[in-house]
């Protein structure tokens, strides 16, 4: 059977469910030391000094203790990522921009030993005026960032169809309906199972890192910057990953730097496993983010002019946000004919901890507004949600809010009709529930797309490689794409068993150390499968190409596998292809008026949700949810599902119960017992549809699907609420407090 | 503290304070690391085990709590090379991805299905929702999960009938 389009099992299966697959923690490192870090405890100050308790005096003279500050870094104190702007530790005299900033690292022989000395290292801080709120960031009170007077990291505009914002207003005032809502959503927590994990040890004059990431040259980037080294001298390498969700796209780098330096001055192995309540309050979270958006909508129910306004909190450091801007912008306008589009963005600085990557980046905090809006629109014309979404979709053809012309596989049509499907009646709109409380039923619906692949140009200046090599023992691929559980290796694995006609069994994914594989580019941005895997497909394709001619100079006969072994064995060596990617043809991007082609391809998905409001506790239940997504192709159909269901119980619960709460820039509630996530008894019943539309130029016609679920069902679980119990959802999450608060605005059932 | 624990079908002498977490006396001590640890307080499951056949968080057991007694960690799981049904489906059906949660969830659902705690029946899958509410996934939407613990259980519930 082909191997593409099959449910193969996943080649880490089962290694995982024996509980034999590695993950930093669970690798035998004899004599490494446990790492921990200090942290600054207050928002914004200056750091005057770090006092070391006499009382550890004699384990640092005995060596039994080993304490870092910025003074020990070799080269740069800068996490490199887009901007130089966040150090690795922040320096005497340097500026604390959040409560949990690193100021200094400890190193003991156990885990217990290091947390209890870090607590006897304190710094001494200069408090000064804090920030946390995007509004005073805006007005420049306390001077973040820039010189501005905004704070802003970043600011976009896109203008579709009108060339000044009094043209624009002319059109919203020769509008026959305007449609004007704000909305806001929370800071989301990844929780990926395993917490932030590293390790470090320095042999034969190279840093050698291992541990838990996505993107291992995003690591060895930071690295060569802050230990002042050529791309040799260090070595990443990934342990088995529990989880990233983009949580370990970026934040890795800063452990990476602390053990690194721990490694190099304790003169050992050394490792760092975050607790969970550390985790939570120091690491990354979704950027919380504050829409305004206005429809303009003409006589004959089309829309006239699109309006946006986005503001987000970018946390201390510039981190990845200019890039979630750019995601959560792009998609702003929703996937819907309008002539006249102005979107604004801007990121903002705040004295929080950094925000950052999590799947969706962006797109599902402007998801959420855009698809309230129609959602208001539909009540307002008295027009069916489903219809009218499908009346005002973007379809081959027509253009998006940057004037790009939608070519190819574009599933507006089939995720519809997958929808209409199985839709089945609503539920009956009261009734009582198990407990014998009364409940109000409602169904929301919802119509999204997600951009694949880097934005704009951005494939094009990665150029991301990967090569495949007929080997002794089969074939190999290497990128430094990372398995984080997505099922990149089991995919990776069928690409290249299609294109080289073999055997999945005969080839090998190997681990994304940097030593042994070329950069690949991030794994990140719904990208692995559609963008890393077209680049193992050609390589698989190319190294095919090569054994054959070769074989057939010979005039030998035997398998693929069979030419293989006898190349090695003639010329001593592999037979190797490495490819870079190519964009397809009629992809221009302009990164200076924000026109073009945003993405290469889009996926298109649907959204049903019928809740069950219980109208003692006012806890929202998910009665159903059916998410038709447009993936192009299913290269292994349950591994692909199994990706839906995840990123839509994601989206449910930042919808319904997931929140993190500040309190004077502190994360409040850093715990799993207080930050939660859905459990098995939260979820619904997953209905998810896979729908494929070849994508031309995607293996396969395979194209991204990771972030698309998250995008949408939080918008599709509000639009429900709202039908059940008239009044409107704009702020997530929508819990019970938020629910038993609009009860005044309730209309009778 | 000098203690007697049967681990996975064999007794192991084992000197450790007494108020040492049974998952680090698992992992440190005898290098069983297939029990992961994800948040230390009882809220995740992924260090699920089995304490004398019940399901237990093994990092708010005590290690002196558990001399004399049974523990059957994702390592006991298996016959030599012979998967449970538990872990059998969860591959099949595509239960497991990143895998951190995965043997707490494989420990407790084969407890629920070697004891018959899920029925065959339409009931099966709020079962299941229920019973393993205390192993949290980020990855799966459980889906998948409560696809191969209820596939499992009617493999074990028609091996039994045989």
């Amino acid at each position: 059977m082909a191997p593409v389009g099959r449910s193969l099992p996943r080649v880490d299966g089962v290694a995982k469910v024996t509980g034999r697959a590695q993950y930093l923690d669970d690798l035998d490192a004899p004599g490494a030391w446990h790492g921990a870090t200090v942290r600054s405890a207050i928002a914004h100050g200056v750091l005057e000094a770090i006092d070391v308790d006499p009382e550890l005096a004699p384990a640092l003279a005995a060596g039994e203790l080993c304490v870092v500050t910025a003074a020990d870094i070799p080269a740069k104190n800068v996490i490199a990522l887009i901007e130089d702007d966040q150090p690795a530790l922040v320096p005497i005299g340097g500026r604390v921009m959040h409560p949990d900033e690193p100021i200094a690292l400890v190193a003991a022989p156990t885990r217990a030993q290091a947390f209890a000395a870090a607590r006897r290292v304190r710094p001494r801080i200069r408090p000064l005026p804090a920030v946390f709120d995007v509004d005073a960031a805006l007005a420049g009170a306390v001077r973040l960032y820039g010189d501005a007077g905004d704070n802003a990291f970043k600011r976009f505009l896109i203008r579709k169809g009108h060339a000044s914002d009094d043209e624009l207003e002319a059109v919203f005032a020769a509008a026959a309906q305007v449609i004007d809502g704000r909305y806001a959503t929370s800071p989301q927590e990844q929780m990926y199972i395993e917490p932030q994990a590293m390790m470090a040890d320095w042999r034969d004059g190279r840093c050698h890192i291992v541990g838990s990431m996505q993107c291992p040259y995003y690591v060895h980037k930071a690295m060569k910057a802050l230990l002042g080294c050529d791309g040799d001298g260090v070595v990443i390498a990934q342990s088995v990953t529990g989880g990233g969700f983009g949580g370990k796209e970026e934040y890795p780098s800063m452990l990476a730097a602390h053990v690194a330096l721990l490694a190099r001055k304790a003169g050992r192995a050394v490792k760092m496993v975050y607790d969970r309540d550390e985790d939570i309050a120091a690491t990354t979270k979704r950027h919380p983010c504050r829409t305004r958006h206005r429809l303009a909508v003409d006589a004959r129910g089309e829309l006239a002019a699109i309006d946006i306004d986005v503001v987000m909190d970018g946390g201390a450091y510039l981190t990845l946000s200019p890039v979630v801007l750019s995601r959560g912008v792009l998609h702003a306008a929703g996937p819907y004919r309008c002539p006249v589009v102005r979107v604004r963005g801007r990121v903002v600085a705040t004295n929080h901890p950094p925000h950052g990557a999590f799947r969706g980046f962006g797109a599902p905090q402007t998801t959420f507004a855009y698809e309230r809006q129609i959602q208001k629109l539909a009540r307002a014309r008295g027009e069916d949600p489903l219809a009218l979404r499908k009346r005002l979709a973007l379809r081959t053809g027509d253009t998006t809010a940057t004037g790009q012309r939608l070519e190819a596989s574009v599933g507006t049509d089939e995720v519809f009709a997958a929808l209409e499907a199985v839709a089945g009646a609503p539920p009956a709109r009261t009734g009582v529930n198990r407990h014998g409380a009364p409940v109000r039923r409602g169904r929301g619906v919802c119509f999204y797309f997600h951009g694949a692949g880097f934005t704009g140009s951005g494939e094009q200046r990665l150029a991301g490689r990967a090569t495949v090599a007929a080997t002794a023992h089969g074939f190999e691929v290497r990128s430094s794409s990372a398995e984080i559980g997505q099922g990149s290796i089991t995919i990776f694995t069928q690409l290249a068993a299609a294109a080289l006609g073999v055997d999945p069994a005969l080839v090998t994914v190997i681990d994304p150390t940097t030593s042994r594989v070329p950069d690949s580019g991030p794994t990140v941005a719904s990208r692995t499968a559609m963008v890393v895997g077209g680049v193992v497909d050609r390589a698989a394709r190319a190294v095919r190409a090569r054994l054959e001619a070769w074989a057939a100079g010979r005039a030998a006969g035997g398998s693929l596998a069979e030419h293989a072994r006898a190349y090695v064995a003639q010329t001593g060596g592999e037979l190797a292809e490495t490819v870079t990617y190519e964009p397809p043809p009629g992809i221009a991007w302009d990164d200076a008026t924000y026109t073009g082609s945003a993405y290469p391809v889009y996926g298109w998905a649907t959204c049903l949700v019928d809740v069950e409001i219980d109208l003692d506790s006012c806890e929202v239940a998910v009665l159903r949810c059916v998410q038709a997504v447009d993936v192009g192709k299913a290269i292994n159909p349950t591994i692909v599902r199994g990706q839906i269901d995840g990123g839509t119980l994601q989206a449910l619960g930042w919808a319904l119960l997931e929140n993190v709460l500040y309190k004077d820039g502190k994360v409040a509630n850093a715990s799993m017992t207080n930050c939660i996530v859905p459990t098995f008894a939260d979820a619904p019943e997953l209905e998810t549809l896979l729908v494929e539309v070849p994508y031309p130029f995607g293996p396969s016609g395979a194209k991204g699907v990771g972030e698309i679920p998250m995008d949408g069902p939080a918008a599709a679980v509000a639009n429900a609420v709202e039908d059940a119990l008239g009044a409107a959802f704009d702020e997530l999450p929508i819990s019970p407090e938020a629910i038993a608060a609009s009860r005044p605005a309730w209309s009778a059932p | 503290m000098k203690l007697a624990i049967e681990v996975n079908g064999a007794v192991r002498a084992v000197d450790a304070s007494p108020w040492k977490r049974l998952l680090d006396l698992l992992r440190d001590d005898l290098r069983l690391t297939g029990t992961k640890e994800g948040c230390g307080e009882g809220e995740c499951g992924a260090c699920t085990v089995l304490l004398d056949g019940e399901p237990v968080n093994s990092c708010l057991v005590a290690a002196g709590q558990c001399d004399g007694r049974r523990v059957t960690t994702v390592e006991g799981l298996a016959q030599g090379e012979l998967l449970h049904a538990v872990q059998r489906q969860l591959v099949a059906c595509g239960g497991a991805q990143c895998g951190i949660c995965t043997p707490g969830i494989a420990v407790c659902a084969a407890h629920l299905v070697d004891r018959g705690l899920v029925d065959a029946g339409d009931a099966a899958r709020a079962q299941v929702r229920e019973l393993l509410a205390g192993n949290i996934c980020r990855c799966t939407g459980y889906q998948l999960i409560v696809e191969a613990v209820i596939a499992a259980a009617r493999e074990v519930a028609s091996g039994r009938q045989r």
